[in-house]
């Protein structure tokens, strides 16, 4: 665990870069990240983070299948928002940790 | 007299019967199962198909034979639960009432879920192994096929038995091998995750194992449809892959009658606590083997080892004491790796597979994350012990929790 700077604040992020704390998140932080990856956030976005950080608030596991059929965005524009690794991307930048493959 | 009733007559629902008709008193329980169908099929040994190792009658057996006396067997498909009436409903309108209720459903291959998946190749140039009728098909295909692109594909996670797309690809490099054909076939996997097994160790190892065996890999490539008419999968960011032959893992998702009851989550598997194994919403239902949610692999060996908790919970609900017992999602998977070799990993929810040795420290016989001799005939062996002692629920020499004693750190 490493403590970073991001967006003028000092935030303790995991190796991979995920934010330890889901309350140390605000949306400057969700931009700077998003920079990092390359990813210039627009609103449609934040309706996407805004999706995933309520899911995680209320315990629920997340999936592109789940984000893909929540009425947000589907599947295909999620890819286009978070291009690569959606999933991945979209949880680093919402500041909630990364989700787990369990198989 | 109280009524158990368990629905779904696979690995789980069979063990479970089994182990609760010896623990519950005959004269105040009736246990029921029910399934809606009367062949039972030894699932592992699918793998084994395509490549002319076992065939039909090697993995099949009439569920008839693994119910103990004192069960009641009904052969129906289940139309609903309704856990607020604790009923369940049959297709023929038969109503079945229960004190206590054990969904051991499973899980099913759901083809329609990617466009294009199960269409005019489908069964021709394009298979699946996960059902009797794919495995057959695949075979039969493998018999006179040339060569070319052979492309294997995972849909989606969560997925049954994790490790047999990769004991397939193994499998497809010795045998075109032997036929001598290898220069002519290949193969590459292409799969969801960002290599090729989720944990650390067994990614780098089974990795390796790959590029050893010249197997392309595609990682953190998700499906988004098939064209069936250039032969080629697309991915939801536009990458395609080209195949000759498309050998899928279909997206899984849980039985339909989960999803007709309203008790499933985006996929049909049912929340359930990953310690007790009791579902979240209802405190007399009890979820076991692939049909719950828990984080951990669709296997047989899970369901294996969360039974023997689970009888101790259930125990405990019924005379009315806290649980005892808390499931740790233990898994111990064989993995072949052609040439009558293969590799073992055995874990759970919180520890990676490690080396080592398994089950007795130092002395194995079989090597965790090695690739032997011995592990493969262990593998052989298993649809002996699967067929006469898992099943029936007798006692297995391996401990439902995983032991930390002969792994390496």
């Amino acid at each position: 665990m490493t403590t970073k700077t991001i967006a003028n604040l000092s935030v303790e992020v995991t190796d991979e870069g995920y934010l330890k704390d889901v309350s140390a998140w605000n949306k400057e932080i969700a931009i700077a990240i998003a920079k990092e990856e390359g990813i210039e956030l627009t609103d449609k976005h934040f309706e996407v983070i805004e999706f995933i950080r309520n899911k995680v608030a209320a315990g629920e596991g997340l999936t592109i299948r789940g984000i893909g059929k929540s009425g947000v965005v589907d599947a295909k524009t999620f890819y286009q928002l978070f291009p690569g690794a959606p999933l991945k991307k979209a949880t680093k930048i919402a500041g909630v940790s990364k989700p787990v493959s369990c198989i | 007299m109280k009524n158990l009733l368990i629905l779904g007559a696979g690995t789980a629902g069979t063990m479970m019967a089994n182990k609760m008709r010896k623990t519950l008193s005959r004269e105040e329980w009736n246990i029921t199962i029910v399934d809606q169908f009367k062949t039972h099929y030894y699932q592992p040994g699918f793998l084994f198909i395509p490549f002319g190792i076992y065939t039909r009658k090697d993995v099949i057996k009439p569920k008839n034979d693994f119910f103990p006396i004192g069960v009641n067997v009904i052969y129906s498909k289940i139309e609903k639960i309704e856990p607020e009436k604790n009923h369940v409903l049959l297709d023929d309108g038969v109503v079945l009432s229960y004190d206590y209720l054990l969904i051991a459903t499973g899980t099913r291959t759901a083809p329609e879920e990617t466009p294009g998946l199960k269409d005019k190749l489908w069964h021709k140039e394009i298979f699946d192994f996960y059902t009797i009728e794919g495995a057959v098909a695949l075979a039969d295909f493998f018999k006179t096929w040339q060569g070319g692109e052979l492309v294997v594909n995972i849909a989606e996670l969560p997925y049954k038995c994790p490790v047999a797309p990769l004991e397939f690809v193994f499998f497809a490099d010795a045998f075109f091998t032997e036929r001598g054909l290898r220069d002519k076939v290949k193969i590459t996997y292409v799969t969801p995750l960002p290599g090729a097994f989720t944990k650390p160790r067994a990614t780098k190892m089974l990795g390796e194992l790959l590029k050893t065996k010249n197997i392309n890999i595609i990682p953190d490539f998700n499906i988004a449809e098939v064209n069936n008419d250039e032969k080629k999968i697309i991915d939801f960011g536009g990458k395609e892959v080209k195949f000759d032959c498309l050998v899928s893992i279909p997206t899984n998702l849980g039985s339909k009658v989960i999803e007709r009851s309203g008790m499933g989550d985006d996929m049909s598997f049912v929340p359930t606590d990953k310690h007790t194994l009791q579902s979240r919403d209802y405190k007399n239902i009890f979820v076991i083997g692939d049909a719950a949610n828990l984080p951990t692999s669709k296997a047989g060996s899970v369901a294996h080892f969360a039974s023997e908790i689970l009888e101790e919970n259930l125990m405990c609900a019924i005379e009315g004491r806290p649980y005892t017992a808390s499931f740790d999602g233990h898994a111990n998977c064989y993995i072949e790796t052609g040439y009558c070799k293969g590799t073992l990993i055995d874990f759970n929810y919180d520890t990676e597979p490690l080396p080592g040795m398994f089950p007795f420290p130092g002395v194995g016989p079989f090597g965790l994350l090695k690739v032997t001799r011995t592990n493969h005939y262990g593998k052989l062996l298993f649809r002996w012990i699967y067929w006469h002692i898992l099943l029936k629920g007798k006692e297995m020499p391996i401990d439902s929790e995983m032991q930390m004693a002969g792994k390496k750190l």
